[in-house]
This record gives structure tokens, sequence and C-alpha cells, in this order.
């Protein structure tokens, strides 16, 4: 089945077998082995990509269903070789040992500050009428569905108060 | 996965008449239970209509002073709303104890109500299962499982509903309306609209073969307080082992039965002037835990009386 969707700024058609994940389709026939496959049932956050400037579960959802969508990987969040600000805090705060979740855990983060700037509430905010703050408490209930097999969460957390959330 | 067919009508009659006429068919909202029960050959559509793109996708106000969630909306889209959130704070809580902040993006109002068991033994297809396979029994009676049920299983099925939201919309006197073919529409409570097993399992709602859900409504929402609070295994992302709604005097509890369940005889005894505590032990008294599960026995009477205590439920009486 002929799907079109804007891939990291440029244009990207397949034809595909409607049973196609979009983490299927970013890896195995758009050759963008960034975005991971921990569970590939929506458990881990690897797959963690932005639709439209949302996050979503990559593997959980099916190629042929994002005809026209504006899709970014990890592949495509630097300016050339200037890193998006949420991978060289990353960098900066050593925030991964194996590296395997990384790439979502960074995709994540991007579309989670989105989030908070837009206002959108959590499960750790007390006052659901108040301004976002992202404390230490707000980061990791929001950042919950990314799991690290390392247990690097001291470290992405510091990366991710950095990059937005309250010093 | 089975292979199937996939199409995206741009209106919900052809969608409606789609899912009517080829055998198999089903709706695709976000996905995110389908999609995986899919892998697990556990679902097995010859067809699918994406209806996730469908005009089922705003929230607005009634005239009754109550809110339409379309169908379509998104976990997140109904959480972040400024609306639910100062007058539907149990159902915003609700929501955002569920799942993850990326598959709220994805997941729908109608996908979530429609959400099947988490029971590991229905998982696990090596296992037999009444809710897969009519007949087949249940390992989950006797199994090392315990998140099931303490109200109204049956020998059939002793499964749990795990949706965080529909013990929310429970609570909060929601109705679900809905379409079939020909224009046919039907407004269903959501208290009632999900069935206890009997010695039907596999049948999970009053929704008929082909039938859409288009929109939740949500009534002017009752005087007094409201709360969701969850018990589960981690700290976050993690389905419930118990769970309570309350709105006003409203009060519905989680992950104790294969629906939302709402705690008739606690509402009762709170109008009667019984306290947090007497109340959720005049509910409980009906529970038939099953040994494996005894524990959702302390872990209810101890979360229910505490939510009930802080939404101020009772205190005017
Ligand atoms: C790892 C993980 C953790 C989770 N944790 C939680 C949790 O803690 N709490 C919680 O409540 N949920 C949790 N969920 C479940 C999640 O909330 C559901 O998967 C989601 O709400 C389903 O919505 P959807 O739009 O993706 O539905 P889909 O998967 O698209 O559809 C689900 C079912 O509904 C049917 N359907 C969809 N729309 C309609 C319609 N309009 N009319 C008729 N039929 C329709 C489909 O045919 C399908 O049978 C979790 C899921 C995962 C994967
Ligand atoms: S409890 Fe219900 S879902 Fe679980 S194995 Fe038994 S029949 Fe299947
Ligand atoms: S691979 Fe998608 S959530 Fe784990
Ligand atoms: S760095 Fe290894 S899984 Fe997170």
């Amino acid at each position: 089945m002929k799907t079109s969707f804007t891939l990291n700024g440029q244009a990207a058609s397949l034809d595909l077998d409607p049973r196609t994940t979009l983490l299927d389709a970013l890896r195995e026939n758009l050759g963008l082995k960034g975005s991971k496959k921990g569970c590939d049932h929506g458990q881990c956050g690897a797959c963690t990509v932005l639709v439209n400037g949302r996050r979503i579960n990559a593997c959980l959802s099916l190629a042929v269903t994002h005809e026209g969508d504006e899709i970014t990987t990890i592949e495509g969040l630097a300016q050339g070789e200037a890193l998006h600000p949420v991978q060289a805090a990353f960098l900066e705060h050593d925030a991964f040992q194996c590296g395997y979740c990384t790439p979502g855990q960074i995709c994540s983060t991007v579309g989670m500050l989105q989030e908070a700037a837009d206002g959108w509430a959590s499960l750790a905010t007390q006052d659901l009428a108040a301004d976002t703050v992202l404390t230490d408490e707000e980061i990791r209930e929001r950042m919950s569905g990314n799991l690290c097999r390392c247990s690097a969460y001291p470290q992405i957390l510091a990366a991710i108060r950095s990059a937005g959330g309250v010093a | 996965m089975k292979p199937f067919t996939y199409e995206r009508p741009g209106d919900v009659s052809t969608a409606l008449a789609l899912v009517a006429e080829i055998p198999g068919a089903r709706f695709l909202a976000g996905g995110t239970n389908l999609v995986d029960l899919m892998k697990l050959q556990i679902e097995q559509p010859s067809h699918l209509v994406d209806i996730s793109r469908l005009p089922l996708r705003a929230i607005e106000d009634t005239p009754e002073g109550g809110l339409r969630l379309g169908a379509m909306t998104t976990n997140s889209q109904v959480a972040a709303d400024p609306r639910v959130r100062a007058r539907y704070p149990a159902l915003a809580q609700a929501i955002l104890s569920g799942a993850s902040g990326q598959l709220r993006n994805k997941a729908t109002t109608a996908g979530n109500l429609l959400q099947r068991t988490r029971c590991a033994y229905f998982y696990d297809t090596t296992k037999p299962c009444n809710k897969r396979e009519p007949g087949a029994g249940c390992a989950a009676i006797g199994g090392i499982y315990a998140n099931t049920a303490i109200f109204g299983a049956s020998e059939a099925c002793i499964a749990t509903h795990p949706s965080d939201m529909a013990v929310a919309l429970t609570a909060l006197d929601a109705k679900v309306e809905t379409e079939s073919g020909a224009g046919e529409a039907r407004v269903l409570a959501m208290d009632g609209f999900h069935r206890l097993p009997g010695d039907t399992p596999h049948i999970e709602t009053e929704l008929r073969p082909a039938e859409m859900i288009t929109a939740v409504v949500l009534p002017p929402p009752p005087p007094g307080g409201q709360i969701y609070r969850k018990a589960r295994e981690r700290a976050s992302y993690a389905f419930a082992i118990g769970s309570v709604a309350v709105a006003g005097g409203k009060v519905a509890l989680g992950a104790v039965a294969h629906k939302p369940w709402r705690a008739e005889a606690a509402e009762l005894a709170l109008a009667q002037g019984a306290s947090p505590a007497e109340a959720m032990a005049a509910e409980l008294k009906a529970a038939r835990p099953d040994g494996h599960n005894d524990f959702k026995l302390k872990l209810m009477a101890r979360l229910g009386a505490a939510c009930l205590t802080t939404a101020g439920a009772g205190d005017d009486q």
C-alpha cells in the first residue's frame, strides 16, 4: 500500500504491507536505525518518535496510518553539525550507559518539553489549574514511559533539568 | 500479525457501512491496544477501518453545562483541556494516571473504553482462556495471576477491566453515544456499558457488532469534591491493582471487576451518614476474593476511605 509522509523534513514514499509498523518502516524500509525496538509492545519507549510534534511509540502505530504526517526521529533533531539542545544536554550530563534507550529518551524529552510549554498537566501536578513548573518530580512522572535498563535515570533527569526543567 | 487490508474512509457513515459489510472488519482508533493484540494474534481482523481522523475529535460544551468528548479525542487532549481540568478533575487525574505520555498521545476516548483485559492468561496464547476462545476454560482460576476480580466474577472468567478513565467516567455518570448503519443512534449509560462476564466473557460491552462509539457525554459536574487515585506495583506507567474515583456522592472502583464497579452500597451508606471507612466496609461485604487476590480487600478499604475523606464525600449529610 502506497504511503507518503515527511521524514525529518524530507518527503518519503513507500509501498508497504499494511502490517508494517512505523518503527519497522523507519528501521527496515528507510534505513534509519536510530529509533530502537526494545519491547515492540508500547512498554519501554525506545521507539519514541515525534509525529506532528507529538511523541508516540512507533512500535504500536501502523505506518500506513501516517499518510501526510510530519515525522521526526533522532536522526532529524540536529541542525547539521549543531546538536539539538536536548542531545547536547544528554552528552554533557553523561545521560546514558549502553545508549540503547537514548534516542527514545531524547525524542521523548523533546515532545515532553513541548507538552509542558503547552501547559499540559501530569499526574504529579498538584494544582490542575496552575501553570506547569517542571520540577524533578514532574520530569520523572512525564518521562515514565521511557525505561532505561542501565538505570541511568539520575543523569537523564539532570540532562532534562538542564535542558528545560527547573534548575 | 495475520495479513489484513486497510482503509481510511472520510466520513462516519462510510466507516459504519464498511465495518458492517466486510466480515472480520474492525475500527482502528489509536491502535495502542488493537495493534498490540494483533501482533500476538489474539486479535485477527481481516480489514482495518481507520477512524482516527474522522471529525469526532472535538470537545464541546453541551447546553446542559456538561461536555461532549468526541470519540477520537486523544487521552492527552482530554486531560489537557482546561474545562476538563476545572470541572472534571477526577477524569483528568484518571487519564493522567494511565499508560505513558506517548501512549496517551495516541490513545482515544473510545479506544480506551474498549481496551481489553490485561489478564496474564488472556495474553498467554499457550493457556486456555474463555475470553480468547469461548469454551476453552480459564487458566486464571487457580493460576498465579492475582490482579483479578473480587466483584461479579463468574466460573468462566475472573478478569478485570484495565481502564482508569472508565472508572472516573462511571463515577461522573457519563453517557456513551453510538451510531450504527443507516444512522441509528443510541445513548448508553457508562454504568452498564461494560458487562459482567457471566458465561460469555468474550462479550465485554453492550456495543453491538459494527456499532461505533461517536462520543462520551459528561453531565454537568456534580456538587462536591472529586478525586481519582490508583494503586499499582510501581510508581508510574503501570496498570491499577485497585483504584477509586469519587465525584460528589458517587463512587466507582477500578481493577476489581470485569467492568468499572459502581459502589452503590458505599454511596447508600454515605447518604445515610456512614463514615468513609464504614461506607467502604458496606461495599466490600459483597466482595468474593479467591485466595490469590485477598489483598484487594484491605487495599480497597484503605484507598476508598482515603479518597472519600479527601473528596469530602458525605461531609454535608
Ligand atoms: C504499555 C501500556 C500501558 C498501559 N497502561 C494503561 C493504564 O495504566 N491505564 C489505562 O487505562 N490504560 C493503559 N493502557 C491502555 C491504553 O489506554 C489503551 O491501549 C488505549 O486507551 C486504547 O485506545 P486506542 O485509541 O489506541 O484504541 P485501539 O487500539 O485503536 O482500539 C481498541 C478497541 O476499540 C475499538 N474501537 C476503537 N474506537 C472505536 C469506536 N469509536 N467505536 C467502536 N469501536 C472502537 C477497536 O476496534 C479495538 O477493538 C496501556 C497500554 C499500554 C500499551
Ligand atoms: S480470567 Fe478471563 S481473561 Fe483471564 S484467562 Fe480466564 S477467561 Fe481468560
Ligand atoms: S519498542 Fe516501542 S515501546 Fe518498546
Ligand atoms: S542507557 Fe542502557 S538502556 Fe538506557
